[in-house]
Order: C-alpha cells, then sequence, then structure tokens
C-alpha cells in the first residue's frame, strides 16, 4: 500500500494562512517581550497589520479570480467569491473585534483579567493586579478564532469542517472566561458554553459519521452526489443532515440549540461578546449556506420543514424573551436570537438570493453588533466614592443617556434603529433582499411572521432609545454613570455608525459584490 | 430644468441637519432660521404650481428618475401629478403655519432646537411620499417618517406622551412592515430588473387572482392605519390628546392624507381587480368610521379627543369616495383630501390657542368666551363651521362631491353617511356652545384677544377655504385628470371581466 502525498496549492490560502500563523507568531511575542505595556502594543499592531495583509490578499484574489474559483486539497478547500466575500466580512469583524479588545478605560483598565489562572478573588488576583500584569493572549486567540472562521467559511468537506469549528471554538471558550470583573459569572459562561458547544459538536460529528457511512463520501459534493443519484431517500442520510444542521444551528445560536447566547453573552467580556455575537454568527450562517446550497439542496422537501420551524421558533423566542429582559447584554442576546431566526428565513424558501442576501444581512448585523457592545463598554458605573467600575448593563442605568454622551447615546440609536430594520439604516436593507429571497422561494408565510416578530422587536429597541432620550437622569443618580473615553472604542462606534448608513443609503456597490458572490464553485448555481 | 422635486425633499431635511449643527450662540435665532426654509419650500412649491402645466394635470410632471440601488430594482424617481400637487401644497402651506402657531412653546433653546429640525425632517419626508414614483422609495419614505415622528410625540407633549409614541409606533409597523411583504411580493410578480419598482412598470401587472388580493390587502392594511379607519383607528385620539399641537395639526392634516393617497394612486392603480373585490367590505368600514367618529366626537370632553374624532368621521367619507370608484367621488375624495387639511389643520390650531390661554383642553373649563375675545370666537366659529361643510366653505363641495359621486354605486351607504354630516353639525355646535357661550368664569374673564401671529396662522387658512369654497374648479381643475386616470384603470378592467 503507497500513500501518495497530497499536493497543495498554497496560494488560494494565503490570507488564512496569514491569520493563523499571525497567531502563531502572536504566541511568540508573548515569551519575546517581557514588559507588560510594550507587549501589548505590540501584540496589538501586528494583529492589527496582520488582519489587515489578510483583507488585502482576499481583495486582490476575489479581483484576479479566474473563472468561479479554485479547489484546494482534493476538493476540501473551495476558495470561490463566496468563500472570499465571507473571508472578508470576518476580517471586517475581527479587526473592529481586536480595537475593541484593545481599547482600555480612561483609568487605562482592559476589559480582561490580569492574569487568566488566578482564582477569583484570591491573593494572587491582588498580586497580579498590583504587579500591573495584562493578558496579552487574547490577541492570538482571537486570531485563531478569526483564521478558524476564515476556514470555516470555505470548507467543503465534513471532516475538515469539524477541524475548523474546533479551530474557532476552543479560543472562544477560552476568551470568553477572560473577563475582569464578575470573573465567576464569566467562568460559568464559559463553562457552558464550552459544555454545550462540546455537546453540539458531537452531534455535528455524529451526523458527519452517518453521512459518510451512507454515501461513503466526506466531502460535500461526493455526498451530493449520492444523494441526487439515489433512488429514494436514505434514512441515514436524513438522520444525518438533521443532525449537522443541528450542530451548525447551534453555533447561529436558533432556538432550541439557542440557551448558551444569554449567559455567554452577558457573562464574556464585552469585546469578546462582541466579535463572537458578530463573526460567530456569519462563520456558522457561511457555513450553513455552503451546505445546505452544496449538498442538501436536493432534500428541500425533506428538510425545509425543518428550516421553517427552527426559524419561526428562533423569531418568537427570541422576540418574546427579549421583551422582558433588563439587561442590555442579555437583550442583544436574545435580540441576536432572534436574528438568527431571521437568516433562516431567507433560507426558507431554498432561493438562490440567500447565496447574495445572508452574507449581506450578516454584515449589516454584524456592524451593528460591534457597535453597540463598543458603546456599552464606554458607558461605565460609578460608585459614591467616585470610583469607575464596570459597564452599567441594567437597562435603568441607561435613563437619560442622551443628555450625558449625545454622540453614544446618538449612535446606539442607530444600531437599534438598524437592528429593528427601520429604512435608511443597513439592517432596513439586510431585511429587505433577506426577506426578497425567501418571497422569491414561495416561503411568504414565513415572511409574514418575520415581518410580524420585526415589528414586536421594534418594541424593545425602541424602549433604549425611549430611556436614553426621553427619560431625564434619575434624581441623585447623577454621578452614578461614568461615560468612558476610549479612543479605539470610540473609533469603532464611529465607524460602525459610518457604515451602517452607507449600508442603509448607498448599499449598491456591497450588494453588487454580495450579488457576485452568489455563485458556488461546487453547488446549485455554480 | 431645476430638479424641484428633489430641491423640496432635501431642503427640509438639510434644514433640519443645519439647525442641530447649528453653534449654541446661533440658536437663539432658530426658529427664524426654521420658519424661513419652510417659507423658501413655500415659495419653491409655489413655483413649481405657477409652472404645472393643468392641461395634463394626470401626468407626472417635473419627472426625475435616477438610478438609486439598481441591485434591488429601485431608482430615485420622483414625479408630480395634480393629486401630489395638492398635497405637496398641503404640507408647504401648513409647516410653517405650524412652525408660526407653536412660536412660544418652548423656552429651552436645546429643546425648541430638536422640535423644529424633527418637524424639518417631518416635512421632508412627507414631500418625498406625495412624489416617489417608485414603489420602493415610497416605502422608505413611508417607514422612516415614523422616526421623527416618534420622537416629536414622545419628546414633546403631555403626560401620556410616551405611551402615545409607543402605540403610534407599533400600530405604524405593523402596518408598515406588512406591507413590505407586499413591496417584495409586488417586485417579484412585476417585470423585475433595475427600474422594477418604478409605479409605470407595475402597472397593468399579470396577477393571479389571490396574489394580487393579498398584496392589496397588505397594502391596504397599512394605509387603513394611517388613514385611520375603524377598527385601526384608536392610536390618533391618544396621539392628538398628548402631541403638541403643531405635532398633531401635520399628523392629521397631511400625514394621515399618506392613507388615501395611498389607497388612490398605490392600491386603486396597482390593484384594480383586488379594489374591486374588496370595495363592498372597505365601504361598510368606511360608513362604520363615518358614524363611529361623530358619535364619539359627541362625547368627548377633551377638545383635541374631539378633532380627532371628527377626523375619522372626515376620513371615512374620504375612503367611501375611493371606493365608490366613480369620476365624481373620487375627485371630491381628493379634493376633500384637500380642503380637509386646510379645515382641519386650523381647527387644531384653534383649539391649541384656546389650551394655551387656558392651560386645559377641557371643554368644561371653558365658557363665555364671546363675549371676551370676540374675534377668536369668530374665527373658531368659521373654521368650525368648514368642518361640519358649511356651504361656501370648501370642505362643503368635497363632500358633497364624494356623496353625490357614489350615490350610484351605493346609494345604502351614502345615506348613512349624510347621517354623519349631520352629526358633525351637532359635535361642532356643541363644542362652540359650551366654549364660547353662557356666563364666562371668573378665570377667563382677563382671556387675550388673538394676536398678530395668530391671525397670521388662522386667516390664511380660512381664506384659502373661502377662495376654494366659491370657486373650487381652481383645484378641482388640477385633480380631474388624476381622478379620470384611476377611474379607467379600475372601470375599463370591469368591462373586460
Amino acid at each position: 500500500m503507497t500513500f501518495v502525498t497530497p499536493t497543495i496549492e498554497w496560494a488560494p490560502l494565503v490570507p488564512i494562512l496569514i491569520v493563523l500563523g499571525a497567531a502563531a507568531a502572536g504566541v511568540l511575542i508573548e515569551a519575546v517581550f517581557r514588559n507588560a505595556e510594550t507587549r501589548r502594543l505590540v501584540q496589538f499592531l501586528f494583529s492589527l497589520a496582520a488582519l489587515l495583509a489578510a483583507a488585502g490578499v482576499a481583495a486582490i484574489q476575489w479581483a484576479t479570480l479566474e473563472g468561479a474559483g479554485t479547489t484546494v486539497m482534493q476538493d476540501m478547500i473551495t476558495v470561490d467569491r463566496q468563500a472570499l466575500l465571507w473571508q472578508i466580512i470576518i476580517l471586517v469583524f475581527g479587526l473592529l473585534g481586536v480595537m475593541l479588545f484593545a481599547s482600555r478605560t480612561s483609568g487605562g483598565e482592559s476589559s480582561f483579567t490580569e492574569l487568566g489562572a488566578t482564582v477569583p478573588g484570591s491573593l494572587d488576583e491582588t498580586i497580579a493586579r498590583r504587579k500591573g500584569f495584562q493578558l496579552t493572549e487574547v490577541f492570538p486567540l482571537a486570531m485563531f478564532a478569526v483564521g478558524g472562521m476564515m476556514l470555516f467559511t470555505s470548507v467543503t468537506d465534513f471532516i475538515f469542517l469539524f477541524v475548523a469549528l474546533e479551530v474557532f471554538s476552543l479560543p472562544l471558550y477560552i476568551l470568553v472566561a477572560l473577563s475582569r470583573r464578575r470573573r465567576l459569572l464569566s467562568h460559568e459562561a464559559s463553562l457552558k458554553y464550552f459544555l454545550l458547544g462540546a455537546f453540539s459538536s458531537a452531534f455535528y460529528l455524529f451526523g458527519a459519521a452517518l453521512l459518510y457511512g451512507a454515501t461513503g463520501h466526506s466531502s460535500y459534493e461526493g455526498v451530493a452526489q449520492s444523494i441526487e443519484s439515489a433512488a429514494a431517500v436514505d434514512p441515514l442520510v436524513l438522520t444525518g443532515a438533521v443532525m449537522v444542521l443541528a450542530g451548525l444551528l447551534f453555533k447561529l445560536g436558533a432556538v432550541p440549540f439557542h440557551s448558551w447566547t444569554p449567559d455567554a453573552y452577558q457573562g464574556a467580556p464585552t469585546p469578546v461578546t462582541a466579535f463572537m455575537a458578530a463573526a460567530t454568527k456569519a462563520a456558522a450562517a457561511a457555513a450553513l449556506l455552503r451546505i445546505v446550497y452544496t449538498t442538501f439542496y436536493t432534500l428541500e422537501w425533506e428538510l425545509s420543514w425543518m428550516i421553517w420551524a427552527v426559524a419561526v421558533a428562533t423569531m418568537v423566542v427570541g422576540t418574546i424573551v427579549a421583551l422582558v429582559q433588563t439587561d442590555m447584554k442579555r437583550m442583544l442576546a436574545y435580540s441576536s436570537i432572534a436574528h438568527a431566526g431571521f437568516i433562516l428565513v431567507a433560507f426558507g424558501g431554498f432561493s438562490a438570493d440567500a447565496l447574495s442576501s445572508v452574507p449581506f444581512y450578516l454584515l449589516t448585523y454584524g456592524i451593528a453588533t460591534l457597535g453597540a457592545f463598543a458603546v456599552i463598554l464606554q458607558v461605565r458605573e460609578r460608585t459614591s466614592g467616585g470610583t469607575v467600575g464596570g459597564e452599567a448593563t441594567r437597562l435603568g442605568q441607561w435613563a437619560g443617556l442622551g443628555k450625558r454622551s449625545p454622540f453614544l447615546a446618538g449612535a446606539m440609536a442607530l444600531f437599534l434603529l438598524s437592528f429593528a430594520g427601520i429604512p435608511l439604516t443597513g439592517g432596513f436593507i439586510g431585511k429587505f433582499v433577506a426577506f426578497s429571497a425567501a418571497i422569491d422561494g414561495g416561503a411568504w408565510p414565513l415572511v409574514l411572521i418575520a415581518v410580524i416578530a420585526s415589528a414586536a422587536s421594534v418594541f424593545f429597541y425602541v424602549r433604549v432609545i425611549v430611556l436614553m432620550f426621553f427619560t431625564d437622569v434619575p434624581e441623585g443618580a447623577e454621578d452614578s454613570i461614568h461615560i468612558d473615553y476610549s479612543p479605539l472604542a470610540r473609533a469603532v462606534v464611529a465607524l460602525a455608525a459610518i457604515l451602517v448608513l452607507i449600508l442603509g443609503i448607498v448599499p449598491g456597490a456591497v450588494l453588487d459584490l454580495a450579488n457576485d458572490a452568489a455563485v458556488l464553485l461546487i453547488g446549485v448555481a455554480g | 430644468m431645476f430638479p424641484f422635486l428633489t430641491v423640496l425633499v432635501v431642503l427640509p431635511a438639510i434644514g433640519a441637519g443645519v439647525l442641530w449643527a447649528l453653534p449654541a450662540s446661533a440658536r437663539s435665532r432658530v426658529r427664524e432660521i426654521a420658519l424661513s426654509i419652510t417659507v423658501v419650500e413655500f415659495i419653491l412649491a409655489a413655483v413649481m404650481f405657477v409652472q404645472f402645466d393643468r392641461d395634463t394635470a394626470g401626468a407626472f410632471q417635473f419627472a426625475e428618475t435616477y438610478s438609486w440601488i439598481a441591485q434591488i430594482g429601485t431608482s430615485w424617481a420622483l414625479g408630480i401629478n395634480g393629486l401630489g400637487l395638492a398635497m405637496v401644497l398641503l404640507a408647504v402651506i401648513l409647516t410653517p403655519l405650524a412652525i408660526l402657531a407653536g412660536w412660544r412653546e418652548d423656552t429651552d433653546i436645546k429643546k425648541r432646537t430638536n422640535y423644529l429640525a424633527l418637524i424639518l425632517l417631518t416635512q421632508a419626508f412627507m414631500v418625498g411620499i406625495f412624489v416617489a414614483r417608485d414603489v420602493f422609495l415610497f416605502y422608505v419614505f413611508f417607514e422612516a417618517m415614523l422616526i421623527p415622528l416618534y420622537f416629536l410625540i414622545g419628546m414633546f407633549g403631555g403626560l401620556q406622551r410616551r405611551y402615545a409614541a409607543v402605540k403610534f409606533l407599533i400600530f405604524s409597523l405593523v402596518g408598515g412592515l406588512v406591507m413590505l411583504v407586499g413591496v417584495i411580493a409586488l417586485y417579484f410578480q412585476g417585470p423585475g430588473g433595475a427600474q422594477g419598482f418604478l409605479t409605470d412598470n407595475l402597472t397593468n401587472i399579470d396577477f393571479s387572482t389571490t396574489a394580487e388580493r393579498l398584496i392589496f390587502l397588505s397594502f391596504f392594511l397599512a394605509f387603513a392605519i394611517k388613514a385611520p379607519m375603524f377598527p385601526l383607528h384608536t392610536w390618533l385620539p391618544d396621539v392628538a390628546e398628548t402631541a403638541r399641537v403643531g405635532t398633531t395639526a401635520l399628523l392629521v392634516a397631511v400625514l394621515d392624507k399618506i392613507g388615501t393617497f395611498g389607497m388612490l394612486t398605490l392600491c386603486l392603480v396597482l390593484f384594480p381587480e383586488a379594489s374591486r373585490w374588496a370595495a363592498p367590505v372597505i365601504i361598510v368600514f368606511a360608513v362604520i368610521s363615518v358614524l363611529y367618529g361623530a358619535l364619539l366626537a359627541i362625547g368627548q370632553e377633551n377638545m383635541l379627543r374631539l378633532v380627532s374624532f371628527t377626523s375619522i368621521s372626515h376620513f371615512g367619507i374620504m375612503v367611501l369616495g375611493i371606493f365608490a370608484f366613480q369620476q365624481t367621488s373620487i375627485e371630491g375624495a381628493a379634493l376633500y383630501m384637500f380642503n380637509h387639511g386646510l379645515s382641519t389643520g386650523a381647527l387644531f390650531f384653534v383649539v391649541g390657542f384656546l389650551i394655551v390661554r387656558r392651560g386645559s383642553a377641557n371643554i368644561h373649563d371653558f365658557g363665555g368666551l364671546q363675549k371676551v375675545v370676540p374675534v377668536l370666537a369668530g374665527t373658531f366659529l368659521i373654521i368650525g363651521m368648514s368642518a361640519l361643510a358649511l356651504p361656501g366653505l370648501s370642505p362643503f363641495v368635497s363632500e358633497i362631491m364624494v356623496l353625490i359621486g357614489a350615490w350610484s354605486t351605493v346609494p345604502v351607504a351614502v345615506v348613512f353617511a349624510t347621517l354623519g354630516v349631520v352629526l358633525a353639525a351637532l359635535y361642532i355646535l356643541l363644542m362652540y356652545q359650551r366654549v364660547f357661550t353662557g356666563p364666562t368664569p371668573k378665570g377667563l374673564k382677563k382671556t387675550r384677544e388673538l394676536s398678530l401671529r395668530e391671525r397670521l396662522v388662522a386667516w390664511p387658512l380660512i381664506g384659502l377655504m373661502l377662495i376654494l369654497g366659491f370657486f373650487p374648479a381652481l383645484a378641482i381643475n388640477y385633480l380631474r385628470e388624476p381622478a379620470q386616470d384611476i377611474v379607467s384603470i379600475v372601470s375599463v378592467q370591469e368591462a373586460g371581466e
């Protein structure tokens, strides 16, 4: 028996390799720079440079792509316009996310604990704080996550998809646990996320194994071909497909696989929440899109009930539970669940339009999400002694924010209106194209439910706007809130606000890109 | 050619931006700046009115078409026919008056700036709606308008303002979002392409019956909420009671006309078969609105609520005229949209003057004012008479046209609607009697007479109503052709069935 060394064409993988390489180099930087301040700065600039370089290369690849694209490693990875668009989207989220990772309060306090290994409340923790330790591993961890997600969007093989899934999930499990304040809550969130994540990974893996067992293929295309050529739908294939989808729906945060979302969002350090909310969802949606439109397209009849049921449940549960939340981060978590439902609506009609509308939707949603969490990062509690504490995430604490900081409150209002899908914001165009895809595929009842859910969701978005602008600062609480000024976080807010407006008013160029990306090298539209 | 319509849409929006960007030192003049922007807007519209070719009033004039988001088939397509012209004129006449009417309302300069900027923003969106020739663009204005309105209601006004603002928003959004489904579906039914949302490309679509009816319903629901029709009207009295009088006047006099405007220019034109299918039910609801609004108006103690219920009644008459599908009735309805704007706008303004004097909107807090402030009383009486459609004032002509026009198709409905007209006399005269006649309460002995500013607000409207009351042809000439076009679309296909 002879083994043939696989030939690998490296060129199409350069953006992913840059990011993963930078992540590995980041680990070395940890060892080289002893001074915490220098190390932090080097890590930040290095990550930023790597992400920008990767985005640049991806853009060049987009411009010079020959034909519909190319496959690498015996069809395990496909680099087509769909993949490149998703990679760029994730890189954009990564850039904004890393800026938030690096942002510090005006008091010089980052969002991460000084030393993740210390027991909360222990002497070690106090010592670590006094010695001015800084946790800079977060940057390489984030880079690993970004690299894994980029891979996740481009993989076309069930086994390899699992590898990519773990590459981006593991760093996130760690990152969630690294909050500076309320560390126990953060640990709890991480553990929940990890256990449920492992559970869903198992689901996915089992599903992939069933598919392999039934068809003898592990590549998307191979499975697709045997499904197509089979006379009847093999129950094993169907079970496998449902389990694979369940594993991915977990990452998307769809009901009933959503229960990790609120805890993880609330417990995680806010920059991590921001990054995770935007990028994980994008990666999950990308993988789901590719699998559905490459492999399971012929199973529309068998699988659409599942997508419909999950979409309706996700929208309804996300919206209704968000209505009663009293914590900003939890509310945004449930709103993210509702948005997962809207994303699934685009799938509902199995229309090829979803290939362009889902990336656009995720782009608008992700940018607004990063912006919203960047605002949350800067609204902080102040104790009676005058020391600045953690983020003020109780809704009541946001009363009168419009008077305290018109800029932050105005930007937050814009992000919330974008979530709600009000015209002239990116969210509206996103919803419009997503719903168009569904109606084109004949799923108008699903869209009807989606618009009613949208109308209901406006209620809790607007409640925050009401609090910020119509409610006065409570008597005696004038000094209880500190509006932080952190240049990086401000920059993220400003960038996100500008992008939301551009995507809402002149989205033509981006829509063109998305339409160009609606071609899969292997799959329905390819 | 000068792009009148784009300028008309963009100017107030820029004005709003300018107000917000003003340095603190210049803000003391913010009212004058806002007023002059609206006056410039009025002059521009007036120039356009003069240049408008009356002989082809049915065609879109001053048309502009630029590609906007070609990827989803929408373009920045504006154009105006006689009907749109009337609505735009209404908007540009009432906005400066609303600013003038609320001249002394704020002492806090920041608050005043916000209020005026929001009013300007609202004006931009409402003009946009009346001149949009692209369904997507129409929808964008339709929904975007909710934001300034929501803030206008929620930030300024009485105690219940937040409740009213949320109620308004929820009602409007449910309607608007359901319409969005229809908008998208319409695109897929139509020819599609880069200009797939252009109204011209969407007429004469070969729908399946179910598709047409469902899309029609999604549009109609949104419009029925805007032009508050029973049973979707409940947001209006709450909003009218708590919002500022200027906001309410614009809302009822101009913005709610978007409902009837949409029915005329979108529902009837794009979905003629479905319109005929739904007409019997709609007419029933229209008649219920007429009677219900009138009866409830009689029972109101709050003048603002009272006026808003009268409007629900009047909107019923307009909808009746629209869905009777007769040349005269549709012409009448279109004319009524304009005249009702003048009359109700004026009525809200005058009620506002009374509220400023007494600090209350409750009818029982007033009495015997006729002797103290005869000019105010007279102004109120004339405007009230216009609301009850006294001959000689313009609403009379339009109401009669609707009723006569509709008689040939739906005589029973007309009989009931006429009852509503009779009831109008009751609620208006009762209000006048309680507020202006009888003994004068002590606190009202020194009530101020109408000031010059207040006369400037009310009298031009009265003048317009008198002119159009005696020479209705001045306005009808602009509305006849658009009405003809609509009727021909609705009835030609009837013959083909």
